[in-house]
């Protein structure tokens, strides 16, 4: 990253938090909010090993205490917006736990320059996660009525950099590719081999495993700079499955 | 209260008919809720319900005099409401918003399941409410009754197999309905003096029951069950369900959406896949028909792990077991291959794929060189005299007698050290058993297939097992070959080729270096490496007590190849519960314990209750009916009778070869002989010799045909194995017979020296035996998953000769 970017990006960043500070003062969420965020801070140191890194970067920290999560789950789970967990969010679908949203953002290392693509919108939480850390971030759900719940809910957050685009996932989004970063949430039985080709050479894609309420573990697909594909498949959490190696 | 009965007949057919009807409904229920659930949540929400047993010996202990002061109508009123309480209680809980997998973060998961508990609880006290009031009323004919009571439940057993081969399962829940409202009506002939109009509103019930429109009636999955994700695509609708007993298969076509299931699909793929039709059972396991009108080759089935035998060598004669839709066969066919047979269990899915879907699926079934066959993989291998170059098993993961209602563990009989030795003993010289998992992390399937492969090669006396086998993975399969013969260089330089150009890892081969593994998907460490060099190894035993997870090899004895859950990890998952440490769990094994400990629980309160509350009512009892004497016999029996009858239904299926068959033969021949005995036990009643003598005889009985099938039972079983199926049902039903009959005499023995001595404690006995049926059926697959099967029979010989004492 060049250093105009960087500058740009760290203004977005000081922006993002007066934004956050503004919204603070009549949210009623704001505590819950900082309560998650500090949860998911020490989650994180207890599972560094795992994840290679004592804390994830701030500016991915800074997006889960601004994006208002409690706005974007159905009423009757508003209450439990903020807990760590996941919640349902209808039509069999739900929106992923907060710990796991960190994660997967901060293993896509994107820069605010970055193009993304998510597939499988769902509530719209992941979309607004990278929205406040990209440019740009392009978006693709299959079930139309969730597309269209999360289409309206983030219009009316104010995030105008995220396009929502009803529709199959499987063949990525020609018009907008390559991608920098690519979320595949939606259930797969394989990743689909377009999208890797639609990710750019030193791009990075995301594809959690496992059931709607549970990641399993989280893949992580690197193109190199010569093109060559490398998974990396990532428990979520500290645990050795040999006793005595720690 | 009028006489107690001496000279009256006791209702013997209406007894029979509901209790054919309950157990069918136990049935019929697991079906309803694995459709709905997940099997394993299906199990606990019907052992819990199966209480209501236990419950009717409580509510009777305590309303005992009111009943029986009214007998007839408290009779006649159980069995209706069993048949009305049957179809509504089932409709009520599936109104219920439960949704098991959030059940560790939203309380309120724990209140709907608790309310499903209830709900499905009621029919069955009403059920058992009806037995226990005819066992109290009929103190003299009481194995009459029982004999009767356990005649019903076996011929409902079988009954209800049949009759889900025949309907649908909403249909069956009608009909098992007005099968309890015919049985009110039945005892109210058999009681004399029916009501008029009380028989006329049995029957428009009855008529109302049969009229219930049929959508009101048919299991909705659970939004989170695949169907239920698939059928959210706009399009995509069902074109066919068919049901069985071995579940409920639906067809889902997506016309604007492929559904694309290739699962462990290489990143490197570039092959097209085809148009498919997806076929769900019980909503979940998706597998696909291939749009292949022309039988083309198929170059997406090339891009799978388990592809890898035919790019090693060129197999000739090749057996798919779990043929399925058919992906197996074809990556078959892709190669050329000439002779394939494919073994596939669910002979509807062979019909969909053979007739219905002919044309889709290009005949593919009816290819000359394809040979399909209706049965059990392990039974098939057993008995086949074939010889193959390849034996592919992918991704099969077995119907288990769990499905049918009596394991939340699926025991399975397709990954034991003897089922490997059975394949490779079909396995030509040169020839590979290539078996394709799902990869889970951290790694734990995979690996206990590889424990069970060097297993069994040790144990036919290679000594040398690393040399046979190799391993590769993608990121989502694994695919491990077993070689009847050493690895070649040139193999594993053709192993190296395939992985290389389809960005698989390889994971094991003879010689491997270290640095070779963990390449392409990169784990943390290098697991699987680590794991094969491991357990080829001398440090086998070693790596398995170190492993989180259970890895050590199935076998036979204890069938329990899914079960991975260790006791001493449990403390660190829970703590990392808030990290995403939850799916680490293996909820299967958990879900058994907390069913056991709920049981526990719940039948304490259910077994106190009455002696707490009848205690300053009655005289101090006799020294034989001291309450402490009546719980540990009728305890001891009740567990000893689940426990046999469980273990054996499980040596059972190792000879009849067909879970489900073995399952309904098995238990209807115990439900049936231990009818006999019980009626048996009735007519010596009329030459008085004291009844610890008869409790002792049959003790004996059961003892001598228990150890003697505990040592013979293999060798006949192996002697006997060539022989037809109808022939070796024979064979089960003749070995069954002597075993159930004596099984059956404990029980009413007991009861009829209670009622002779004792009589308010009849309907408690009952509750108590009741509550040990449920406790027993954990119980037991709790003890075979660590000690084996044999265990479990032992430890029933032993409670039936605790018993024996008690009795003197």
């Amino acid at each position: 990253m060049n250093n105009p970017a960087r500058f740009i990006s760290s203004l977005v960043c000081v922006a993002c938090l007066c934004a956050g500070t503004a919204i603070r003062a009549d949210d009623p969420f704001a505590t819950a909010r900082q309560d998650m965020v500090r949860e998911i801070e020490a989650d994180v140191r207890m599972t560094s090993r795992q994840l290679d890194r004592e804390v994830l970067d701030p500016r991915v920290m800074q997006a889960m205490a601004t994006v208002p999560r409690h706005a974007l789950v159905p009423e009757s789970h508003r209450n439990a917006a903020y807990e760590n967990r996941p919640l349902p969010i209808g039509h069999g679908q739900t929106i992923s736990q907060p710990y796991i949203v960190a994660i997967m953002t901060d293993l896509l290392k994107v820069t605010a320059a970055s193009r993304v693509l998510e597939v499988g919108t769902g509530s719209g939480y992941q979309a607004a996660i990278l929205a406040e850390l990209v440019d740009q971030v392009y978006t693709i759900e299959i079930i139309e009525a969730l597309g269209k719940r999360a289409r309206r809910d983030l219009e009316a957050l104010g995030y105008e950099n995220i396009t929502v685009r009803i529709g199959d996932g499987y063949y990525g989004w020609e018009e907008q590719a390559p991608f920098d970063a690519i979320v595949v949430t939606a259930a797969a039985s394989h990743i689909p081999p377009p999208l890797i080709q639609q990710l750019k050479k030193g791009g990075r894609m995301i594809v959690p495993v496992g059931s709607r309420f549970m990641v399993q573990q989280l893949v992580l697909v690197e193109k190199d700079t010569q093109g060559e594909v490398v998974t990396r498949q990532i428990l979520p959490v500290r645990f050795v499955p040999l006793t005595g190696t720690h | 209260m009028t006489s107690s009965g001496t000279l009256e007949r006791p209702p013997l057919i209406s007894i029979s008919l509901v209790s054919a009807a309950a157990l069918a409904y136990e049935i019929l229920l697991m079906r309803l809720f694995s459709i709905i659930q997940w099997h394993h949540f299906a199990y606990m929400i019907i052992s819990l319900a199966l209480l209501g047993y236990g419950a009717s010996g409580t509510f009777i202990s305590l309303a005992r005099p009111w009943l029986l002061a009214h007998f007839p109508g408290a009779y006649r009123i159980n069995l209706a409401l069993f048949g009305l309480s049957s179809v509504a209680c089932t409709l009520a809980a599936q109104q219920v918003p439960l949704n098991a997998e959030e059940i560790l973060w939203d309380w309120h998961q724990a209140l709907y399941l608790l309310a499903v508990y209830l709900l499905l609880a009621l029919p069955f006290l009403f059920a058992a409410n009806a037995v226990a009031l005819a066992l109290t009323r009929y103190r003299q004919a009481i194995a009459r009754v029982y004999a009767a009571d356990l005649l019903g439940a076996g011929l409902g057993s079988l009954g209800i197999v049949l009759l889900l081969f025949a309907v649908f399962p909403g249909t069956a829940l009608k009909l098992l309905g007005s099968l309890g409202l015919l049985a009110s009506l039945v005892a109210a002939s058999e009681l004399q003096g029916p009501r008029a109009h009380g028989l006329a509103g049995t029957v428009l019930a009855a008529v109302l029951l049969l009229a219930l429109p049929a959508e009101w009636l048919t299991p909705q999955p659970s939004p989170y069950k695949t169907m239920s994700q698939t059928l959210r695509i706009g399009g995509a609708r069902v074109i066919e369900q068919r049901s069985s007993p071995l579940g409920l298969i639906s067809v889902v076509e997506s016309p604007r959406v492929p559904l694309r299931h290739a699962p462990g699909l290489s990143l490197q793929s570039s092959a097209p896949l085809p148009a498919q039709l997806g076929v769900f059972t019980d909503a979940d396991g998706l597998t696909a028909i291939n749009h292949n009108p022309q039988g083309e080759t198929l170059a997406y089935l090339d891009d799978l792990t388990s592809a890898l035998p035919y790019y090693l060598a060129e197999p000739q004669r090749v057996l798919v077991l779990g043929a399925g839709a058919g992906a197996d066969v074809q990556q078959a066919l892709n190669h050329g291959v000439q002779r394939i047979d494919a073994v596939e269990l669910n002979p509807q899915l062979i019909e969909l794929v053979r007739k219905d879907h002919a044309d889709w699926a290009g005949h593919l079934y009816d290819h000359p060189a394809v040979r399909i066959h209706r049965g059990e993989a392990r039974g098939f291998i057993r008995r086949s005299r074939g010889s193959y170059d390849l034996v592919q098993i992918t991704l099969l993961d077995a119907f288990g007698a769990s499905s049918s209602g009596l394991h939340a563990l699926n025991e399975s009989y397709l990954y034991t050290v003897e089922a490997l030795q059975d394949y490779l003993a079909r396995v030509a010289p040169g020839g590979y058993l290539a078996i394709s998992r799902w990869i889970k992390l951290p790694p734990r399937d995979t690996l206990k297939l590889l424990a069970t492969a060097v297993r069994a090669l040790r144990e036919s006396g290679i000594e040398d097992p690393g040399k046979r086998l190799v391993l590769i993975r993608g990121w989502q399969t694994s695919t491990l070959l077993i070689k009847n013969g050493v690895f070649s260089t040139d193999e594993i330089t053709r192993l190296q080729d395939f992985c290389l150009t389809r960005a698989f890892d390889t994971a094991w081969y003879p010689g491997m270096p270290a640095d070779a593994a963990n390449r392409v998907n990169v784990f943390t460490q290098a697991y699987f490496y680590q794991a094969a060099a491991a357990l080829t190894g001398a440090r086998d035993a070693t790596f398995m007590e170190r492993y989180k997870f259970d890895i050590t090899p199935a076998t036979d004895d204890r069938p329990y190849f899914f079960h991975f859950f260790k006791w001493e990890v449990l403390p660190e998952i829970l703590a990392l519960r808030g990290q995403g440490g939850l799916p680490l769990l293996e909820a299967g094994y958990l879900v058994l314990v907390t069913t056991l400990l709920q049981a526990l629980v719940l039948s304490s309160v259910l077994i106190l209750l009455p002696l707490v509350v009848l205690r300053s009512s009655q005289d101090e009892p006799a020294s034989a009916a001291r309450p402490s004497r009546v719980v540990l016999y009728f305890f001891a029996i009740g567990l000893a009778f689940l426990f046999i009858e469980i273990a054996f239904i499980q040596k059972f299926i190792l000879f009849l070869h067909h879970p489900l068959y073995a399952v309904a033969i098995v238990l209807t021949a115990f439900l049936l002989f231990a009818g006999a005995g019980s009626a048996w036990t009735a007519r010596r009643q009329a030459h008085p010799s004291p009844t610890q003598h008869a409790t002792a005889r049959a003790v004996s009985g059961i003892a001598v045909f228990g150890l003697l099938y505990l040592l013979l039972l293999d060798p006949v079983f192996t002697a006997l194995l060539h022989l037809p199926v109808v022939i070796r049902i024979l064979v089960a039903i003749v070995l069954i017979a002597p075993l159930a009959f004596f099984m059956g005499m404990p029980f009413p023995l007991g009861l009829a020296r209670l009622a002779a001595v004792r009589p308010a404690l009849v309907p408690w006995a009952w509750g108590i035996n009741g509550c040990a049926s449920v406790l027993s059926a954990v119980l037991a697959t709790l003890l075979a998953i660590q000690f084996g099967f044999t265990a479990v029979i032992i430890t029933a010989l032993l409670l039936y000769v605790l018993a024996a004492l008690v009795m003197h």
